[in-house]
């Protein structure tokens, strides 16, 4: 019964969406603003038809229903209860459903959030989104249907992906998801403001926090994949420019650039077709990224069998929404002027240079990933990039961007002159370059040419983040949470470059054929293996190793990384050990068996590695903050360009 | 103007390119094998339909063979079991099955009730076969040349059109009775 309940809530949503595209865009575009009215009650519909069927499939993986062959494919009567409801997003079909959800949930915010807005606009946004789902649901439904039943049923389930059994994935791909939808919001203001043909500031102030929410949850979601990446596969990277990686990259790299050239529209009216075009560009990469992952059309580490139907469904899908946005673009783009106008060295300029080098950085990452594909096209021979392709040309477009973060933060709006700010400029640059080239040649002996240029631009970019706080709570002035939000997010990536540049420079890792009883030094440490035992977890079965770890002689940490093996689809995956130890993260993986009780280990040890992800998480906060700021809760009737840093405003 | 009709264009160039890769990706995204153009696992397993004998490596050097990793609790395997005994009576090349973590006695009804398409099938009772080959889940189909090479790995349930253009080929390259090395 459930798994047809919840098929026949996906329909029922389906129409509903259908409902709630056609009410919000024709209602308006005819002037009927009572099918405009009936938007809202088509986004309620509709989002609980969705958690119907969330809940239905939710109810087939807990009552182990292996008729569902969903269920079937990822669950097992061994998995525990927590995996068997994350499982849910386990594979395709789950996670479409999750993608759905997380639409209908941010589709509902933006109802409930938009009593501030003009009704019509308010109906075209919603109508935007209902086409989004639309065509999800519809992809489901004809493609992917996690409700289809077995006949006969599966005595048993295949068992989730063991790579997906850790509490890393509870969280990892729903706020991963919730950041890339969240661009959704964005991309349907984006529509609707061209639909109206009118783009004014209040636009940009509608816009800006539902952006910045989003990218903050994808930054989150970004760092959370990382984190789990290095904690569980194993393979001690944190970062692999894996395609499914750079899905989610792309997306939040026009995402950071969107949410600078709103800053611009926002304050001065700028740049309106330039961010019309970053908010299509960034929900444009999210669907890309949806394509890539699930069309089977690049081979990836995390990708889940494929499917080339679907791949030609999501493409039919693709051509219609970002083909027919940027039509949209194209007619309606060219009735958006600005008027103000800014100096060279304004701060309009730096934010340019961000977007224009933001932008960079992504299409060089987009190169790089799709480089097969055209190579494959061209019949030029299967080709992959990897990280030798996109370390040096991702960091091309990014160390400017960096140095140019830290001029920026001194320059005034409108106006190109620096003026008492220069001063300023100088001392910071000044101290972070004796700070940065300190810690480089000091701290660590050895070091490599970018030590010092990351380190030092990391610390610049500190100081001169603090320089405007600094000098508002000397004068006795509030710091609005926007302005609070963006130093926060800025520091964040400060540490972020900090803590790559460290561990860049200075890992250490080394692969050993240890006997029990050996021991290797590795660093400042010595590892003595003890020899591996059996043991035992609820649906697999493992080897693991122990080792003693001393420094100096002092001793720091018994270590027990694993292989394990599950059962049921027989993977085995390596459970590394990971221990932090004054700042340094030593990682130890168990390798092969190489006979006579004598094992490979691979010994990993990176200074500061935990700081890129608390960084990431830093930034995501700033974002948060940025977006609570009550400027964005407040209508304003008149739009002034205000002059100054982000000023918030009093009373 | 022309310059906002810039993106569109590039988008169009994005859509073809797209459409070509969907078109013809070699593996349709499959995850790649490690042991594809490397020497396929050395073995010598239990043979399920004669308990006398062993299904070993070694005899198949110098022969073409798909090596099929299948199991009968796996949905997949049914599926494809049709395009497994077409294949069969082609004749082309022979199929060594690994009946992969099963019951023997089911895995002989299976043959019985389904017909066998399989010159013979190694059991594998411990998973053991299966993570020396790398499977990622069944069924898997390897080709695997006389010089014990592994060509072409197909994840999921191999159809008639699989066959055709992707394994066929491969062998009829070579003469079916190219001698070992």
């Amino acid at each position: 019964m459930l798994p047809e309940l919840g098929h026949f809530a996906l329909i029922l949503a389906l129409l509903l969406a259908g409902l709630q595209a056609f009410f919000g865009i024709a209602g308006p575009a005819l002037a009927r603003d009572r099918w405009s009215g009936a938007v809202t009650s088509a986004v309620a519909g509709h989002a609980v038809m969705i958690a119907t069927a969330v809940a239905c499939l939710i109810g087939c993986f807990v009552n182990e229903d292996f008729s569902v062959a969903y269920v079937a494919e990822n669950s097992n009567s061994a998995l525990p209860l927590f995996y068997r409801v994350t499982a849910l997003w386990g594979a395709h079909e789950g996670s479409l459903l999750l993608w759905i959800l997380l639409l209908a949930a941010w589709t509902v915010a933006v109802a409930f959030g938009s009593g501030r807005l003009p009704p019509r606009f308010a109906a075209r946004v919603l109508g935007v989104l209902g086409v989004v789902s639309f065509g999800f649901l519809l992809f489901t439904l004809a493609t992917s249907n996690p409700f289809l039943r077995l006949d006969p049923p599966a005595p048993d389930g295949r068992d989730l992906n063991p790579i997906l059994q850790d509490p890393g994935l509870a969280v990892h791909p729903p706020i991963l998801y919730t950041g890339y939808v969240g661009f959704a919001v964005a991309f349907a203001f984006a529509c609707a403001a061209m639909l109206e043909g009118r783009l004014d500031q209040n636009w940009a102030r509608w816009t800006r926090p539902w952006t910045t929410t989003a990218w903050a949850f994808l930054t989150c979601g970004i760092a959370l994949g990382s984190f789990w990446a290095y904690y569980e596969l194993g393979w001690g990277g944190f970062w692999f420019w894996d395609p499914v990686e750079n899905a989610s990259f792309m997306p939040w790299l026009v995402g950071t650039a969107l949410i600078h050239s709103l800053a611009v529209t926002d304050k001065r009216g700028l740049f309106k077709s330039w961010t019309l075009l970053l908010a299509i560009l960034a929900f444009s990469l999210s669907l890309l990224g949806t394509f890539l992952v699930r069309s089977g059309v690049l081979v990836s580490v995390h990708s889940f069998a494929a499917d080339p139907t679907r791949g030609i469904f999501i493409l039919t899908f693709l051509i219609i929404m970002i083909g027919g946005a940027l039509t949209l673009y194209a007619w309606r783009a060219p009735l958006l002027r600005s008027t103000a106008g800014f100096e060279l060295g304004a701060r309009e300029s730096f934010l340019l240079f961000n977007n224009v080098l933001l932008v960079i950085a992504a299409a060089t990452v987009f190169a790089g990933t799709l480089a097969p594909l055209i190579s494959d096209s061209l019949k030029l021979g299967t080709l992959s990039v990897g990280p030798p392709y996109f370390n040096p040309t991702f960091m091309l477009s990014m160390l400017p961007l960096l140095a140019l973060l830290s001029v920026g933060i001194h320059a005034n709006w409108k106006r190109g002159r620096l003026g008492d700010s220069q001063r300023m400029l100088l001392q910071t640059f000044v101290a972070a370059a004796v700070l940065g080239c300190g810690f480089a040649f000091g701290l660590y002996s050895h070091g490599k040419v970018l030590t010092p240029v990351g380190a030092t631009l990391a610390v610049w970019i500190i100081l001169s983040s603090l320089v405007d706080p600094i000098d508002r709570w000397r004068r006795g002035l509030t710091l609005p949470r926007a302005v609070l939000g963006m130093t926060v997010a800025h520091i964040g990536l400060a540490l972020a470059v900090f803590a790559l540049t460290a561990v860049q420079s200075f890992t250490i890792e080394r692969d050993v054929a240890l006997a029990p009883g050996g021991t290797t030094k590795a660093g400042e440490y010595e590892f003595r293996f003890e020899g591996v035992k059996p043991a035992e977890g609820p649906n697999y079965e493992a080897v693991a190793g122990t080792l003693t770890v001393t420094r100096h002689g002092a001793p720091v940490a018994v270590m027990i990384p694993q292989k394990r093996n599950f059962w049921v689809q027989h993977q085995v995956i390596s459970e590394t050990a990971i221990r932090m130890h004054r700042g340094n993260n030593l990682l130890l993986a168990l390798g092969e068996d190489l006979g006579a009780g004598r094992w490979s280990v691979r010994i990993q040890i990176r200074p500061l590695v935990s700081l890129i992800w608390i960084a990431a998480f830093i930034m995501a906060m700033g974002g948060a903050l940025a977006a609570s700021d009550r400027r964005y809760r407040t209508a304003r009737a008149l739009v002034t360009p205000s002059e100054g840093a982000t000023a918030g405003q009093p009373g | 103007m022309t310059k906002f009709l810039v993106p569109l264009g590039i988008f169009g160039l994005l859509a073809v390119v797209l459409a070509i890769g969907i078109h013809h990706s070699p593996d349709k995204g499959i995850i790649k094998s490690p042991l594809l153009g490397k020497a396929a696992p050395v073995f010598a397993l239990p043979n399920l339909t004669d308990p006398a004998r062993q299904v070993r490596s070694v005899d198949l050097k110098g022969r073409w063979y798909l090596f099929n990793v299948w199991g009968t609790w796996c949905g997949g395997c049914r599926e494809e079991h049709e395009a497994l005994l077409q294949v069969h009576r082609a004749g082309v090349v022979p199929i060594i099955g690994l009946d992969w973590k099963d019951d023997d006695a089911q895995a002989l009804s299976w043959l019985t009730q389904l017909g066998n398409p399989y010159e013979s099938v190694a059991t594998d009772h411990s998973g053991r076969q299966a993570i020396e080959w790398g499977v990622y889940g069944a069924p898997e189909t390897f080709l695997v040349n006389p010089q014990g090479i592994v060509v072409y790995k197909h994840v999921g349930a191999l159809t008639p059109e699989v066959w055709t253009r992707e394994i066929l080929p491969r062998v009829s390259k070579v003469p079916a009775t190219a001698g070992s090395s």
